[in-house]
């Protein structure tokens, strides 16, 4: 039997589709999850996917954090249950506390989309064990606040428990400190990304088809356990 | 009934592009002296009952748990009658 990957919806989620998309390429079966819902109907990972939940009002995740459906998902997190959150996804997860950090809005001020490279420094995580440790990929990236922030400790932290995940190459989009695109929790089981490997799955419509690598890292993990 | 006045704004360590970004606008229109712009939140809260001890209490935990991500902001909170 496929393993079965929650995608949830918030108001305003946008990549949710492109999220299910890429989980059934890789071989998985996409179940909708409703921001509504109490349960999580049994899956065994979750995306978090992209977009604008709540309008991004207050702060961005700030009120998806408090979704009835999250409730159950934070349960989840912490005992163990694969989470991956891409974009709005990550910025809930570091509303949620499920990550260390901020996302704030990018020093430019402007709304910054392109292909970006980036380096895999954590290919050990139940998301990234299909790359190798330093590979670089290629991925859109598209936010207006992805400028991740965290007290110097906090990053030090992170270096040295080798939780960050990927960094940014070439140019630092958004002013993130230390060029971190993504970091995991302590465990290795929950990620947040700001660039977004949904949208790199196809040749027909993706930069590069590098993004589906997360999506095989989970089924991996799963299929293993 | 009694109003809460609640103030948010970015620690002092987090960078604000959108306060830079006033500075550079006011001194553009000629405002000269203007040497830091830090920009933030004010939530207006009423709330039926009296503006007692309870209330500041429950005001401290709205923004703590809500209004501000304490990650990378601070808050204040004030009782108005």
């Amino acid at each position: 039997m496929a393993a079965r990957i929650g995608v949830v919806t918030f108001p305003g989620s946008l990549d949710d589709v492109d999220a299910a998309r890429a989980v059934r390429l890789a071989g998985a079966e996409p179940v909708a999850l409703w921001h509504k819902d109490r349960t999580l109907q049994g899956v065994d990972a979750v995306v978090l996917p992209g977009g604008f939940s709540y309008g991004d009002y207050l702060r961005c995740g700030a009120i998806a954090r408090f979704a009835p459906v999250m409730e159950s998902l934070v349960d989840a997190a912490r005992g163990g249950l694969p989470v991956l959150g891409i974009c709005n996804g990550f910025q809930i997860l570091c509303e949620s506390h499920l990550l260390p950090g901020a996302l704030t809005r990018n020093d430019s001020l402007h709304f910054v989309c392109r292909d970006q490279r980036l380096r895999i420094e954590n290919a050990a995580t139940a998301w990234t064990s299909a790359f190798q440790p330093g590979q670089e990929i290629v991925v859109p990236l598209k936010n207006g606040e992805g400028s991740y922030v965290a007290d110097e400790r906090t990053l030090d932290e992170l270096e040295a428990e080798g939780r960050v995940v990927a960094r940014y190459l070439d140019v630092n989009p958004n002013g993130s400190r230390r060029d971190i695109a993504g970091i995991s929790n302590a465990a290795g089981t929950v990620v947040g990304l700001m660039p977004h490997p949904e949208h790199a799955v196809e040749p027909l419509t993706g930069p590069t088809t590098d993004g589906l690598g997360f999506f095989t890292s989970v089924l991996t993990r799963l299929v293993g356990a | 009934m009694a109003r809460v006045v609640v103030d948010v704004m970015l620690k002092p360590e987090i960078l604000d592009p959108q306060g830079q970004a006033v500075q550079g606008a006011l001194a553009r229109l000629g405002f000269g002296g203007v040497t830091s712009v830090r920009q933030g939140k004010r939530f207006e809260i009423d709330v039926a009952g009296p503006a007692d001890d309870d209330l500041a209490a429950r005001a401290e935990q709205m923004a703590g748990t809500l209004l501000a991500n304490l990650v990378i902001e601070d808050f204040t909170v004030r009782v108005e009658p």
